[in-house]
């Protein structure tokens, strides 16, 4: 039998799953540091390179080309297959995102540049050079175009990057294992090398079958768009998506912003009690611990000091540190006026006698009874007594389209607790309809001005937020107290009865 | 899974006798080691100084004089002292033997939350029972009356939302009746039943007196209503038709909560209170119940505030002796110290007991020969608390972890979650597990307790809240065990009405009487509404004099 047609074969396969792998790992980079331009350039140089020392390596190999070229396929499979699983868990450390992406591309690179030289020795055996070299390089470039066509079209949509790489894996190890038999006359212990690449195999395959035990894989179903990042904290489970218009937060599969159109829900959020204070020297933001509410703080005039409570030092430290985010919300924990602060909001109230001009909340929708709690007359009137007298403060308060009921028990329940109420809502794409409460312990009138130079918000558009559409309108309900928790339940018959995506949708509470 | 482990399984198990505990998955021997903590147990030894040792004898100048001698720092003791304060009559001394007063209200404190020992709860008392409503006022917790004139009660105060869950099967549900799986004939049952209870919150006597009454003093006399001492709350369930296993879990789950007796055990007037006595009129809720992170230690914290006169902790009252002095009654009071320190001779016009009455039988000199009748009718039960310290909430399936978490068909009566009145909605926690010991026999129940000692007892929580919770274990730092021997009076059939509890109030030679079991039933509304009482009687007693 000539053996040399099926040599060529595992060319073209290594080639594909060389260049998989380099794909993953700029796909991966770009989504986690964003800056695709950048990460691809870093990735594809750092893997060239190591490719580079791969080939100088292969030159200090003087025997056992095939059984070297058999473990080097073993090793490829396990750090290719397994590369982006590996790199999808290290996101859970940010800090060490870094040594575990540029290590496993330098590792892979390295032994990919092995690959071919070894493989073109043992050819060299059966072919004369000029024959060997075009024929190897030809294959070598069809197997790049192979894997960057597929990559894009049918992989990243089809299988996912963890499957994916799983896949390709497999590849490398049935080409190691296949050369068992292919390059038999050269190896001593074939049986053991065998062994090896079955337990390879079935490792990966194991994976490849139980790929969902990585949650983040099983996410990728929950969510419509890739999962770029994901960690489970103490109190929630965040996950940000990445899609062409933007990124997304959810907190606990509940979308939290999207970044083609959160302007529109932070300025609404930020700028009306921003207008209607008559000092802003000192500014509250309960929840927001995505800092784009403190984003639109910062950047208006007069804000002196700014406290930023959020009960999640992952979800402060994702912002301030993941890069995407940190643009979005441009940079705002590194602003020398903002204290952050992680401790649930209603400890630190009682806790913290100081008092503010401005109080931003921004807290996911009333979900389960812990969020509830930060809804009730009990948690307003303990707020009350934190601001100053003619202070302004603005809450999100969940949609008043679909869940009519628990907007308005949130409305009433800030009138209980002794405020005085403007409600208004605006529409973010996203989300749908979205309810905001704008309230101050004494009368006051409806903002007329905003700042010039906002991406939604001017004066004209400020005033209509304040007019309430007849099915948006008024209704009677229970005050929500910490003792009846009214809210809570409100929202979930609403979010029962009308199952749609939004602020709190899939998946979000243990119940 | 099996059947929920009884206690006697769970010992059992412990001590070596291969049952059951495979059940759940585990078996005894593979038990990681026990957390450690330590036995909190209520000075079982300063007590029973009382029995064992001779009074001391006190030479003459070391007698002090002082016009009222408190004995015991529980509820009504605090109360009978806060109460002689707002009467401006300070100068007494209230001796209580544990080295802090609260009896069985104490609580614990620890970086994360403080934590009870023992009660932890009172419903919000209506304006009927104005000198309790006048203790919330002066606590800050009443906001200002309804139309009804009804106390508002300021919503931090109030227990908060999720109150109770039950765990049945694998899962949590809402509420404390098992309404998941419930037949119709269950649903009918039940609500047969709660109509049959606000028949009696709807009933009066022929004075206008409501049959159940918080105090129980105000209500009705009525042999309707006292004749229902005469049955167990289990017959009279049975003699009512009902038979629906899971409304009598409830009505047994009652029970065991407030009395620490099954209802086969209880007077069916015990249990009917239970039901009837808290709820304002008919076909409205029951009233909402007061609760803090440390339960009712937030209570003896504030009543021992507003003590102005003497506290004298770390003092067992061992002797006191009536005697008549130029005409007028005083009585001799001795106390030893529990470090073994130096004895404590007081001479008082007037004495308020409000330790337990057993206590009475060895320590008012008379009673030790001739015990007053009716005596031994005052019966106690034991019960076991533990403290559970966790590093993280434990996994749970079903409804979110609530203020109240029983287990269905369990021995104990679940856990209460330190943390959920604070706020305290993440990470470290303190649960609370109760576990009334409800043998036929007090002493053989006792008995139990003490035998079991902190590993059994921490183990026999650790066991049970694992069949809810699987990781629980992992998550436990310490377990600090409270035994206490006479927690409670027991309401059983025949105690309430059948006379020896009301000659038991009537003062003795200078003594008067103050304690919750007075009442038959362990509330703090009886413990204070006692205290009181004694403390207006020995003040106006004084004051004929003075
Ligand atoms: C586990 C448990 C849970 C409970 N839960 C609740 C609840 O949720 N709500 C509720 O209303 N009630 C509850 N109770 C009932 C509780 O007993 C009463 O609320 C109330 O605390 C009783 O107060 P007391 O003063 O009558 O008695 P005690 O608490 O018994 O006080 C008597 C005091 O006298 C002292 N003493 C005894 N002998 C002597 C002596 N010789 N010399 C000096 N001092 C002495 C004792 O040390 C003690 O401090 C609970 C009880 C227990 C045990």
């Amino acid at each position: 039998m000539n053996r040399t047609p099926l040599l060529f074969l595992n060319v073209l396969i290594i080639a594909t799953c060389g260049l998989v792998y380099e794909l993953i790992a700029g796909t991966l980079a770009s989504y986690v540091l964003g800056d695709s331009v950048t990460q691809f350039s870093t990735c594809i140089g750092v893997y060239l390179s190591a490719m580079g020392v791969g080939a100088w390596l292969s030159g200090h190999i003087h025997r056992g080309e095939a059984r070297c070229f058999i473990e080097v396929e073993l090793g490829v499979a396990l750090l290719g297959g397994f590369s982006a699983p590996l790199l999808f868990l290290s996101f859970a450390r940010l800090s060490w995102f870094h040594v575990a992406l540029y290590g496993i591309v330098f590792a892979i690179g390295t032994l990919v540049g092995l690959e071919l030289p070894l493989l073109m020795r043992i050819l060299k055996k059966d072919l004369d050079f000029e024959d060997l070299v075009a024929r190897v390089l030809a294959f070598d470039y069809i197997g790049a175009l192979a894997a960057s066509l597929l990559f894009p079209i049918l992989l990243v949509p089809r299988l996912g990057l963890v499957r994916t790489s799983l896949m390709f894996g497999l590849l490398n190890a049935a080409v190691g294992l296949w050369g068992t038999w292919l390059l038999e006359p050269q190896l001593r212990g074939v049986n053991w090398l065998r062994a090896r690449g079955v337990l390879v195999l079935v490792l990966l395959s194991a994976c490849f079958i139980k790929a969902d035990i990585f949650t983040t894989l099983a996410e990728d179903d929950l969510y419509s768009d890739p999962v770029v990042y994901s960690t489970t904290s103490p109190y929630q489970r965040i996950v940000m998506t990445r899609s062409d218009a933007g990124f997304q937060l959810y907190l606990n599969g509940a979308l939290q912003f999207n970044s083609a159109d959160e302007y529109r829900y932070h300025e609404s959020l930020a700028h009306p009690p921003l207008a209607a204070s008559r000092s802003r020297k000192k500014v509250l933001i309960l929840g927001g611990g995505d800092g784009l509410a403190l984003r639109e703080v910062l950047a208006s005039d007069g804000v002196e000091q700014v406290t930023l409570v959020d009960l999640d030092p992952a979800m402060t430290n994702l912002s301030e540190q993941f890069p995407p985010l940190a643009e979005l919300n441009r940079h705002a924990f590194e602003d020398p006026r903002v204290t952050t602060v992680n401790r649930d909001a209603m400890i630190w109230l009682e806790e913290n006698p100081g008092r503010f001009d401005i109080v931003l909340i921004d807290f996911p929708d009333p979900n389960s009874f812990s969020l509830g709690k930060l809804y009730t007359r009990g948690f307003y009137r303990l707020l009350r007594r934190r601001m100053m007298d003619e202070a302004v403060l603005s809450v999100q308060c969940t949609s008043p389209l679909f869940s009519r009921t628990a907007y308005w028990c949130i409305i009433t329940t800030l009138r209980a607790a002794g405020f005085h109420v403007h409600p208004y809502h605006v529409a973010v794409p996203s989300f749908g309809i979205w309810g905001f409460a704008l309230a101050s312990p004494v009368p006051f009138d409806q903002p007329q001005q905003v700042p010039d130079g906002l991406r939604f918000l001017n004066d004209e558009v400020l005033q209509s937020l304040f007019v309430i559409p007849n099915d948006l309108g008024p209704l009677e309900t229970e005050v929500n107290r910490l003792d009846n928790q009214s809210l809570v339940r409100y929202y979930e018959l609403a979010w029962w009865e009308d199952a749609r995506p939004g602020k709190a949708a899939s998946g979000s509470t243990a119940w | 899974m099996s059947q929920p482990l009884s206690r006697r399984e769970v010992i059992a198990a412990l001590l070596g006798t291969p049952v059951l505990l495979t059940g759940c998955g585990e078996s005894a021997a593979k038990n990681p080691p026990l957390p450690p903590g330590k036995l909190v147990g209520a000075s079982a030894k300063a007590g029973h100084r009382t029995r064992t040792h001779q009074p001391p004898e006190i030479a003459d100048e070391d007698w002090e004089q002082v016009p009222v001698v408190i004995v015991g720092g529980g509820i009504a003791g605090l109360s009978a002292a806060r109460q002689l304060s707002r009467l401006e009559r300070s100068d007494y001394v209230l001796l209580e033997l544990e080295p802090e007063a609260g009896g069985t209200s104490r609580s614990g404190t620890s970086p994360v939350v403080d934590y009870p020992w023992g009660a932890h709860y009172v419903p919000a008392p209506g304006k009927a029972n104005a000198p309790l409503v006048e203790l919330f006022r002066e606590m800050g917790l009443v906001e200002g009356t309804d139309e009804a004139g009804e106390p508002v009660y300021v919503e931090e105060a109030l227990c908060r939302d999720p109150e109770e869950r039950i765990f049945y099967r694998g899962t949590w549900y809402e509420g404390r009746y098992l309404a998941a799986g419930a037949s119709p004939e269950d649903q009918a049952q039940y609500d047969r039943f709660r109509e049959e209870v606000d028949r009696w919150v709807a009933w009066r006597d022929d004075r206008g007196r409501r049959a159940f009454t918080i105090p129980m003093s105000v209500g009705s006399d009525d042999s309707t209503v006292t004749s229902l001492d005469q049955i167990s709350m289990a017959d009279w369930m049975a003699t009512h038709g009902f038979d629906s296993p899971r409304l009598n879990w409830l009505v047994d789950y009652a029970c065991r909560d407030d009395y620490g007796l099954r209802s086969q055990q209880t007077s069916a007037w015990a249990g009917l209170f239970y039901f009837a006595a808290r709820t304002n009129s008919a076909g409205e809720e029951s009233q909402p119940l007061l609760t803090w992170p440390e339960g009712n230690g937030r209570l003896v914290a504030h009543l021992r505030s507003q003590s102005k006169g003497e506290i004298r902790t770390g003092l067992t009252v061992v002797d006191l002796e009536p005697v008549e002095h130029d005409g007028r009654q005083q009585v001799r009071v001795k106390a030893v110290p529990a470090d073994g320190g130096q004895s404590v001779g007081l001479i008082a016009e007037r004495v308020i007991f409000a330790a337990p009455r057993f206590v009475g039988r060895h320590v008012i000199a008379p009673w030790r020969n001739s015990p007053p009748e009716g005596l031994e009718d005052f019966q106690y039960g034991a019960w076991v608390v533990a403290n559970l310290f966790l590093r993280d909430r434990p996994a749970w399936r079903g409804f979110p972890l609530c203020w109240d978490n029983v287990i269905y068909e369990s021995s104990s009566l679940g856990y209460v979650a330190a943390t959920h009145q604070r706020g305290l909605d993440h990470g470290p926690t303190v649960f609370t597990w109760y576990l009334p010991l409800c043998d036929e026999l007090p002493v053989e129940a006792r008995q139990q307790l003490l035998d079991g000692g902190r590993e059994i007892w921490a183990e026999a929580a650790l066991a049970e809240l694992s069949l809810a919770h699987p990781d629980v274990r992992s998550l436990v730092e310490r377990i600090d065990v409270m035994l206490w021997g006479h927690a409670m009076i027991l309401p059983r059939p025949g105690f309430l009405w059948g006379g020896a509890r009301q000659q038991a109030a009537e003062p003795f030679r200078g003594i008067h009487f103050a304690h919750s079991d007075l009442s038959g039933l362990a509330l703090f509304e009886e413990a204070f509404h006692h205290g009181l009482r004694a403390a207006d009687e020995v003040a106006a007693a004084l004051k004929t004099w003075n």
